[in-house]
C-alpha cells in the first residue's frame, strides 16, 4: 500500500492538492474567509463526526491498521476521518466558489438588491 | 440501524434544510449541480482510492452491497458497489457536500465575510463570462 500508515493521509494531501490551486487561480479568496469557513466546518465536523463516531462503534465501518496512523481523537474519532471532515468541506467550497467566478452564477448570498435600491443610509458597508 | 438506513434519513433531511429550513434553494441553482458534478468525479475517485485497496471497510449486513471487513475484494460496479465504494457513499457525499454548501451560502447572506468575493478568474476558461454577477436564479 503506498503511504503505509500514512495511505489515507496521502488521499486526503492528494485532494488537498486537487483543489488548492484554484485558490489561486480562481481567486476563490476561500481562506480569506476563514471565520466563515470556520462557521461552516464546525457544523460538518459536529454532525458527521458523530455520525462516524456511531458507525466505528456500530461496527457499520472500519479501517484498516495498516493504511491509517491510529491515533485518534476525542471520543476516538481517527485523525484521518476529523481531517477529512475539514478538507472535503474546503475543496467542496474551493469548488463551488471558483465555478462562481468563472460563469457569475447567483448562490443567493449577494447583497440584497431591496437594500442596496432603497438607499438606507442607515446600512453600512460590508465590514471588512 | 443500518448504513443504509441512516442514509436514506440523512438525505432528504439536508433537502428539507436547504428548502425550508435555511432557504438556501441550492437545490434549485444551476451553480450547485455543476459544482456538484465536479466534485462527485472526485469523490468517486478518493473513495475507490479508499475503499478499492480496504482503507476503510464496511459489514455487509449494514450496507446493500458485499461487505468487506476483512478487507476482501470487492466489485468495482455493481453488487451495490460503485468504484469500489459502497453506494451509501455516495449519498453519505450528497449529504455532505449539499450541508457544506448550504451552511456556507448562509453564513454569506446572514453577513459573514460576504466579501471578498471570488473572482475575477485568473483562468480564463468561459468565454461567456460576465464581468457583473448576473443575479439569474438558476
Amino acid at each position: 500500500m503506498p503511504g503505509g500508515q500514512g495511505a489515507y493521509l496521502l488521499v486526503l494531501g492528494l485532494c488537498l492538492l486537487g483543489a488548492g490551486w484554484l485558490e489561486y487561480a480562481f481567486r476563490t479568496r476561500v481562506l480569506r474567509r476563514w471565520r466563515r469557513l470556520l462557521l461552516t466546518i464546525g457544523p460538518i465536523v459536529a454532525i458527521f463526526g458523530a455520525w462516524d463516531l456511531y458507525a466505528i462503534a456500530a461496527d457499520h465501518w472500519r479501517f484498516d491498521p495498516l493504511s491509517v496512523t491510529g491515533i485518534t481523537v476525542g471520543a476516538g474519532l481517527p485523525l484521518e476521518e476529523l481531517l477529512f471532515f475539514i478538507i472535503v468541506p474546503i475543496c467542496v467550497i474551493l469548488a463551488f466558489e471558483a465555478v462562481r467566478a468563472d460563469n457569475g452564477w447567483a448562490a443567493g448570498d449577494e447583497a440584497e438588491p431591496a437594500a442596496l435600491a432603497a438607499g438606507d443610509e442607515t446600512e453600512s458597508e460590508n465590514p471588512g | 440501524m443500518s448504513y443504509t438506513l441512516l442514509v436514506v434519513l440523512a438525505i432528504p433531511l439536508v433537502v428539507v434544510v436547504d428548502l425550508f429550513v435555511l432557504r438556501t434553494r441550492l437545490l434549485t441553482r444551476r451553480l450547485f449541480w455543476v459544482t456538484y458534478a465536479i466534485v462527485v468525479v472526485f469523490q468517486l475517485a478518493s473513495n475507490a482510492a479508499l475503499t478499492g485497496p480496504g482503507i476503510v471497510r464496511y459489514r455487509g449486513d449494514v450496507i446493500v452491497g458485499t461487505g468487506s471487513w476483512e478487507g476482501e475484494e470487492v466489485p468495482f460496479l455493481g453488487g451495490g458497489r460503485v468504484f469500489f465504494a459502497p453506494i451509501e457513499d455516495l449519498g453519505f457525499g450528497f449529504a455532505m457536500v449539499l450541508l457544506t454548501l448550504v451552511l456556507w451560502v448562509a453564513w454569506g447572506r446572514a453577513g459573514v465575510d460576504r466579501e471578498p468575493r471570488s473572482g475575477p478568474p485568473r483562468l480564463r476558461l468561459n468565454a461567456r463570462r460576465r464581468e457583473q454577477p448576473s443575479g439569474e436564479r438558476d
